[in-house]
């Protein structure tokens, strides 16, 4: 009696408030604090309560439909915010909406209250300048690293060979530095520097070092490998991989807790140097831009204004995967076209000019650093200054249409073995898998000399033109014996030596080697990019081919196209530049870039009269490509993994209706809903807990089925803990409502529980006739995360991101059978369902009482979508 | 609390890297100071897994780095060379010449000691030659390997304590029963993440009971990330 009164009071006293608020019309409430636009009409009202139950509510209609920012805002004035409420679970996507609305609603505060004091004007100045302090930061963190990670994992990658006697810590190359016992021939030869079969056997040539050389080659290898996988598992499991399908899908939108943490940074960046150096086919790019990710999402943290807003902080991480490429490729404007083309999903100018500035400020950390000892940013730098002829389009063509075959091949293969990984025992066993994989790479790997060194330096070497200042085996051209050209023996553009047909010979072992491994090792429980391997692979294509060109050229000189420019004793072919082309042409096969791609390559050289070459290359390998498979690596891993990405570069041409796709379908149980009013917190915990759905559309009664909002099930849940913490009196017969004052109750019924300010009561709506490619368009633009059907304001269903994959899923394969990684899942793994496919006891911590009438027909609709694990969005139907 | 706690520790291995820097190069004990900041700051990190310890780090890691180029800049005389690469000429093998010598003095004449041709075909000689002057810093280059391997030591270790030692310890102290209840929490329910949601922000008095925690949580998090990557393929396959 006592409590029931004093909650009249306070009631009757929010409702005067609330009248002083809406008396004092809109014009000033619009004036004031420019926040709230209170529409609150009695026209309104009366429309869509006809036939209500409870007359008299309001409706308080939020100009974008922040949920909390507004309701809570003049309404709840007296209520505290409920925390948590507006987060997100784990495996669920955002809002781009609602958080768009909140970020603004912030916006609008702190610009309100700017002139009230110095302070507050020192905190909006510290607000708008937090964007620019955490890029800023991210990239200092990103190209420090990155500077380490090169460091170490070239001195680590040298451990396998040898050893340097008076400073450990230095890598074969930085062994050497002021020793002048360093030959012409024999580059990197130093007393200081031991080979181990020099430091336990005692002799540095022979065949006994070699076997031991050998033996220690293959037993580094395998413990870098085995410790890589072995801290990845214990410490980091989501520190494997590229990560680049997964940033690409969490910038879209998707919440994967604790993939951009600190223990994932630490994990991965320690174990990437130990995978790198391992030598398993793999480099070290794509995940360079998962720890610039990485150090984004922590710096984020420190700033208000993105650590509490999902989609600001993915313009943050836009920003960090530009710094990231920057750092791994020396290429700054590379790295933002990369965020530009490849990762972003939402990319706006301000963002642009933020990844623009973290891409550089990472870049200057990393020259600061300078790791490689060369001012340069990345190993592999070439300058060239000799031009190119028309006539060699042709070869970068056919360079072109070898990337775009490498890269269907690939893709298929790659793709192929991981869902084998995925599905079947195999997969159970990712230590052994890694550890044989490493073995077979470094038993293969150590006799051939172009696959026992670094892949970065392979490249370099390959990327580097022939000159008289090279030594290497590829320059071991045959000197024409006439006049002063007597001594240049290295220049191409002469009979190749024998020297150049062994290293043909062993590159092309070298590429069938890399082909096969870099498809078994994309995918392994370890760091791995697929930047480096891909180059590779293109690399020695191109060189081979610019080899080939170069002896045509020299052989038949009076072949009508080399006639004019290509005479004899004239440097006219380039193989440095074909395994440039090679290189992006293959890399491009595979991601399917295009500009970003080139822009990097073209940074890499510092040339700019190679980007036609480059461009026709590119361009050709991804038609090519794309004649096998629309889809680039990246995307092909995110649908193997049913990651909910919704592509904006595929266009939907059917002329299904919204109406086919929403659930439920036909033959479903019907949409389950809440009403506004008349529910008690036990029948709101019984249809939480019986189903899995993510949100619940609120209607007016049962019968009338008008939509008034929708509340987030997370939403829901977090609000009743809340209630049973703080506030006195709520009982599980307590009435729950979502209205604007209460309902009337009988006046011994317990304190009704107020739920108004969880509600989202400007849920995106379309009628049920709407064109399928515009409910596509609406979801792909907005990034909405659901949307109902309405017809005649009667909620009819409701579409999901998954609803709308599962739906092209089903147009693009008629014939097959849905296989989506919810099938496997499900299959498989139940979750929380045992065997007999009840609910396994759950532990409450609330109690509850299990009485809930609509159970049996929910509780198989709830299993049909428990399954959807990944793509967080079980709503109902 | 929280606060004033960090701001200490922080002020600690700020103090303890200035430390480590100015002593840098005398490089006596160097090694030593250093695994002994490492360990501090790893300690911190270990113990409270806040981000802005992490950040912390990161930030002194970026500082050090910087600091270290710069310090070494100004000179170390065997941090700069200048290399020739002289081709072969004539009768002449070709050879590189490296000297420790300034960007000015970078060229042919200067570093090509002793110069294998007569005074004619000196300039011929050199005209072939390529001389670059490159410069190093060996202080990052030793600072970046020993942060490495310290930080991969320590890794390791923590690895072996994990999954050897703590279950040995903790079996010969609950014995069985206790081990397997640990794993059986589920998140599933709704209602449980409500809870942790808001005892988030509810305030634990105990700082032992917060690392405690703090711990608890984290290795629940990574059971989760280990079940979902290893077992149950639905990331990262």
């Amino acid at each position: 009696m006592e409590s029931e009164q004093l909650f009249n009071r306070k009631g009757y006293y929010r409702n005067s408030y609330n009248s002083i608020a809406s008396a004092s019309s809109d014009e000033e409430l619009l004036d004031g604090a420019g926040v709230v636009m209170d529409f609150h009409t009695s026209e309104d009202d009366n429309l869509l309560d006809g036939d209500a139950t409870s007359p008299g509510s309001n409706y308080v209609m939020s100009n974008g439909g922040g949920v909390m920012s507004t309701t809570t805002h003049l309404l709840d004035f007296l209520e505290e915010p409920i925390p948590g409420v507006g987060t997100y679970d784990d495996f669920h996507t955002i809002d781009w909406v609602r958080e768009k609305c909140k970020d603004r609603e912030r916006h609008r505060k702190i610009n309100a209250k700017k002139k009230e004091s110095a302070w507050e004007f020192t905190k909006s100045l510290y607000d708008a300048w937090s964007g620019w302090l955490v890029v800023t930061l991210t990239g200092l963190a990103s190209g420090a690293l990155a500077g380490l990670i090169d460091i170490a994992a070239d001195w680590l990658n040298d451990i396998k060979e040898g050893v340097c006697l008076n400073a450990m810590w230095f890598n074969h190359e930085q062994c050497c530095w002021g020793s002048n016992e360093t030959t012409f021939a024999e580059r990197d030869k130093c007393p200081q520097w031991k080979s181990w079969a020099g430091l336990i056997l005692g002799q540095e040539e022979g065949p006994g070092s070699y076997i031991m050389n050998y033996f220690m080659y293959i037993y580094w290898a395998l413990s870098f490998a085995f410790l890589a996988v072995l801290l990845v598992k214990v410490f980091a499991p989501y520190a494997c991989g590229s990560g680049i399908p997964e940033i690409k899908t969490i910038l879209s939108g998707f919440i994967i807790r604790g993939y951009l943490g600190k223990w994932t940074l630490l994990i991965k960046t320690v174990t990437l140097v130990l995978a790198v150096a391992s030598g398993l086919s793999l480099g070290k790019e794509g995940p360079l831009v998962h720890v610039a990710c990485c150090c984004g999402n922590i710096f984020s943290y420190l700033f208000p204004k993105y650590s509490k807003n999902e989609a600001k902080k993915r313009e943050v991480l836009s920003a960090a995967s530009a710094a990231g490429v920057s750092v791994a490729f020396g290429a700054p404007i590379g790295g933002v076209l990369f965020s530009l083309e490849e990762v972003s999903y939402y990319f706006p100018l301000k963002t642009l000019w933020r990844s623009f500035f973290a891409a550089l400020v990472a870049a200057f950390v990393l020259r600061s650093i300078n790791p490689f000892g060369n001012s340069r940013l990345v190993l592999f730098y070439v300058e060239y200054h000799t031009p190119w002829y028309l006539f060699e389009l042709i070869p970068f063509i056919l360079l072109g249409v070898f990337g775009g075959l490498w890269g269907a091949f690939f893709i298929k293969a790659n793709i192929a073995w991981c869902r084998r990984r995925k599905s079947t025992r195999f997969g159970k066993y990712p230590i052994l898998e890694v550890i044989f994989v490493a073995a077979i790479t470094a038993v293969v790997a150590f006799p051939n000399p172009y696959t026992r060194q670094n892949t970065s330096e392979l490249i370099k070497e390959l990327f580097t033109d022939c000159g008289p200042l090279e030594s290497s085996q590829l320059c071991q051209y045959r000197s024409q014996m006439n006049g002063s050209k007597a001594f240049v023996d290295a220049s191409p553009n002469k009979p190749a030596g024998p020297g150049v047909y062994a290293a043909i010979w062993q590159l092309c072992l070298a590429l069938i080697f890399k082909i096969i491994m870099t498809i078994f090792t994309f995918g392994l429980k370890v760091p791995a990019g697929l930047f480096i391997p891909s180059m590779a692979i293109g690399a020695i294509a191109g060189r081979i081919v610019g080899i080939a060109v170069e002896q045509l050229a020299y052989y038949h000189h009076d072949w009508l196209v080399f006639r004019e420019w290509c005479e004899v004793g004239t440097d006219c072919i380039t193989p440095g530049l074909y395994a440039m082309v090679g290189a992006a042409a293959c890399l491009g096969g595979v991601t399917r870039m295009t500009v970003s791609l080139v822009v990097i390559v073209f940074e890499l050289t510092g040339g700019l009269e190679y980007i036609v070459p480059l461009m026709a290359a590119v361009m050709t390998s991804k038609w090519v490509g794309d004649a096998f498979g629309r889809e680039g690596i990246y995307e092909s891993h995110i649908r193997l993994n049913g990651y909910p990405f919704l592509d904006a570069k595929e266009e939907f041409t059917h002329t299904t209706l919204a109406r086919e796709v929403m659930r439920p379908r036909r033959s479903d149980p019907p949409l389950a809903v809440l009403t506004q009013d008349d529910l008690t917190v036990e029948e709101l915990q019984g249809i939480i807990n019986e189903t899995s759905y993510n949100g619940f559309p609120v209607i007016v009664s049962k019968e009338s089925q008008r939509l008034v909002g929708f509340a987030l099930r997370r939403d829901i849940t977090i609000a009743i803990e809340n209630a049973r913490r703080k506030q006195e009196g709520i009982l599980l017969t307590s009435r729950v409502y979502f209205t604007q004052h209460a309902p009337t109750l009988p006046a011994d019924s317990p304190r009704p529980l107020k739920l108004r300010s969880i509600l989202d009561m400007s849920p995106f709506t379309v009628t049920d006739h709407t064109p399928m490619e515009i409910v596509v368009d609406i979801f792909r633009k907005l990034g909405l995360r659901q949307c109902l059907v309405t017809h005649n304001g009667i909620v009819l269903g409701i579409i999901t991101k998954k609803n709308i994959l599962a739906h092209l899923e089903e147009l693009k394969e008629h014939t097959e059978p849905l296989a989506s990684p919810w099938y496997y899942h499900k299959k498989r793994y139940p979750s929380s369902y045992g065997p007999d496919g009840q609910p396994r006891p759950r532990q409450h911590n609330v109690q509850l009482v299990t009485s809930f009438p609509g159970r049996q027909a929910d509780e198989e609709e709830s299993e049909e979508e428990v399954v959807n694990l990944l793509d967080g969005r079980g709503f109902t139907l | 609390m929280s606060c004033s706690c960090q701001l200490i520790s922080r002020r600690k291995c700020l103090m303890l890297a200035e430390e480590l820097l100015s002593v840098k190069k005398t490089y006596l004990i160097s090694v030593y100071r250093f695994s002994s900041f490492l360990v501090a700051c790893i300690l911190v990190l270990q113990h409270r897994k806040m981000m802005s310890s992490v950040a912390f780090k990161l930030l002194a890691l970026v500082g050090l780095l910087l600091m270290s180029t710069q310090t070494t800049d100004a000179k170390n005389s065997e941090d700069i060379r200048c290399k020739c690469t002289c081709p072969p000429y004539r009768d002449i093998d070709g050879q590189i010449y490296k000297q420790n010598v300034s960007l000015k003095d970078c060229n042919c004449l200067h570093v090509v000691e002793p110069m294998p041709v007569d005074g004619k075909d000196v300039e011929a000689y050199c005209l072939r030659c390529e001389c670059k002057y490159e410069e190093r810093s060996s202080g990052t280059i030793k600072v970046t390997i020993i942060i490495y391997l310290s930080i991969l030591g320590l890794l390791f270790l923590y690895m072996v304590y994990l999954t050897l030692l703590e279950p040995m310890l903790k079996r010969r102290l609950f014995g069985h029963s206790q081990l397997q209840n640990d794993d059986d929490v589920g998140d599933q329910q709704p209602f449980a993440n409500a809870h942790n949601v808001l005892s988030r922000s509810a305030s634990r008095p105990n700082m032992l009971n917060k690392v405690e925690h703090a711990q608890q949580r984290w290795r629940r998090q990574v059971q989760e990330q280990r079940k979902s990557v290893f077992d149950r393929h639905v990331v990262l396959s």
